[in-house]
């Protein structure tokens, strides 16, 4: 038995949350090339705006508690990029561990 | 790994570059370089963008308020078609479709996302941490007056606050009324009058007493 | 001003219309005109357009008797295919 009814994790207004957190954090460079992929890959028609949040709110809220904002978008941005065709899994999975190869650090790897 | 700390270009690393290389962070450089190197994108294009990005802030609202402030004329096309009038003002906004909410003697406008984070990001840049919360985007519809007074604005009774929930193509800046006292001083002081939160609708302009605060 | 019901419905998928507006009856502040439909635009199939639609509701049609203040007022955009008119 469950009592869902429809409203998903993400439509959240109107629910009971605590008091507002004012800390601010300054981006970082690879959080604005993220920022900067998706609004490029949305230029160019591989993705859009309702893609990106429809697998944003498809990975859950798990996902919202525990990776940080620009963490969320790049797994979004990847999803749709396989999704519209631009490069396979299998591709990235070479890619990816061809850069992990390079060195520990995202400054010594990009 | 590299003892130099420094990029190919000769430049320090940031200090975000020095601490160990995450899952997600390895995928943002493999994504990158694939569409770089399948010809989707360019590395000049990410550039232009990140700077385009950096270049957009809160004090580009700022100077189409204080514009409004002054000029009767562009505050009446900003109402009707803001993004035009940014536009007008040579604020480069993207796609973006813009609205203009007036605050008045009667009613407060204040601007949440409560479905993501939608934010006029293309005018004031990426929108703050707390724009994003669970906090924010839950309860600003609700107890809106309760959120303000979290940001130490008091919204009087026999003040409607109006909220606005950006669910779908729209954007929005609050038009903050203009400080009393400040019918002598020129747009361009005008400007520094006004902040972040007060185009959010979370706060309200600086007071004339503040400008070289 | 022309009084819309937004639909009480729950179905899945990338949905635009916020759980809280569900049924509550409301004002239409203005019609911004054809837009492409996100719950098409999600799944990148080819998008209908629908009238986008301002519509205002009060504390008091939202929250009823749990109103922070019922007169206070909410804005939120509508694809009008989740409207129907009262």
């Amino acid at each position: 038995m469950t009592d869902f009814f429809g409203k998903r994790w993400h439509d959240m207004g109107g629910d009971p949350a605590g008091t507002i957190d004012h800390d601010q954090h300054d981006f970082a460079l690879w959080e604005k090339r993220v920022d900067a992929l998706m609004v490029l890959s949305s230029s160019k028609g591989l993705m859009n705006t309702d893609s990106l949040r429809r697998v944003l709110e498809d990975m859950g809220p798990e996902a919202y508690e525990k990776m940080t904002y620009y963490e969320r978008w790049i797994a979004s941005v990847t999803q749709n990029m396989i999704e519209a065709g631009a490069f396979s899994p299998e591709e990235l999975a070479t890619k990816m561990e061809e850069i992990t190869s390079r060195g520990d650090t995202y400054g010594a790897a990009t | 790994m590299p003892h130099d700390h420094l990029s190919p270009s000769g430049h320090p690393y940031r200090a975000d570059d020095d601490t160990p290389l995450t899952y997600w962070q390895t995928m943002e450089i493999a994504v990158r370089e694939l569409l770089i190197e399948k010809g989707h994108l360019s590395a000049v294009e990410i550039q232009h963008q990140i700077d385009a990005m950096d270049a957009r802030s809160p004090a580009n609202g700022a100077k189409v308020v204080a514009k409004s402030w002054v000029d009767p004329e562009f505050k009446a096309a900003l109402l009707k078609d803001a993004g035009s009038a940014c536009r007008s003002l040579g604020f480069d906004i993207g796609p973006m479709h813009l609205i203009a909410v007036e605050n008045t003697d009667d009613i407060h406008n204040v601007i949440v996302c409560t479905l993501c984070s939608c934010y006029p990001r293309n005018l004031l840049g990426l929108p703050p941490d707390w724009y994003k919360s669970r906090e924010y985007r839950s309860r600003t519809v609700k107890e809106p007056r309760k959120v303000l007074g979290e940001f130490g604005l008091e919204v009087a009774p026999n003040i409607e606050v109006r909220v606005h929930d950006s669910t779908a193509d729209m954007r929005y800046i609050v038009l903050p009324n203009r400080p009393p006292d400040t019918e002598s001083l020129p747009e361009e002081e005008l400007a520094k009058l006004v902040t972040r939160d007060s185009m959010i609708g979370v706060g309200l302009p600086k007071h004339l007493s503040e400008l070289n605060a | 001003m022309i009084k819309v019901r937004v639909h009480d419905r729950w179905p899945p998928g990338h949905i635009r219309t916020p759980a809280y507006i569900r049924g509550k009856v409301g004002c239409v502040e203005r019609n911004l005109g054809p837009f492409n439909n996100p719950e098409q635009n999600a799944y990148r199939l080819d998008p209908d357009q629908h009238d986008l639609v301002r519509v205002r509701f009060t504390m008091d049609e939202l929250w009823g008797t749990d109103a922070e203040h019922p007169t206070d007022t909410i804005e939120v955009e509508v694809y009008s295919h989740w409207l129907e008119k009262v």
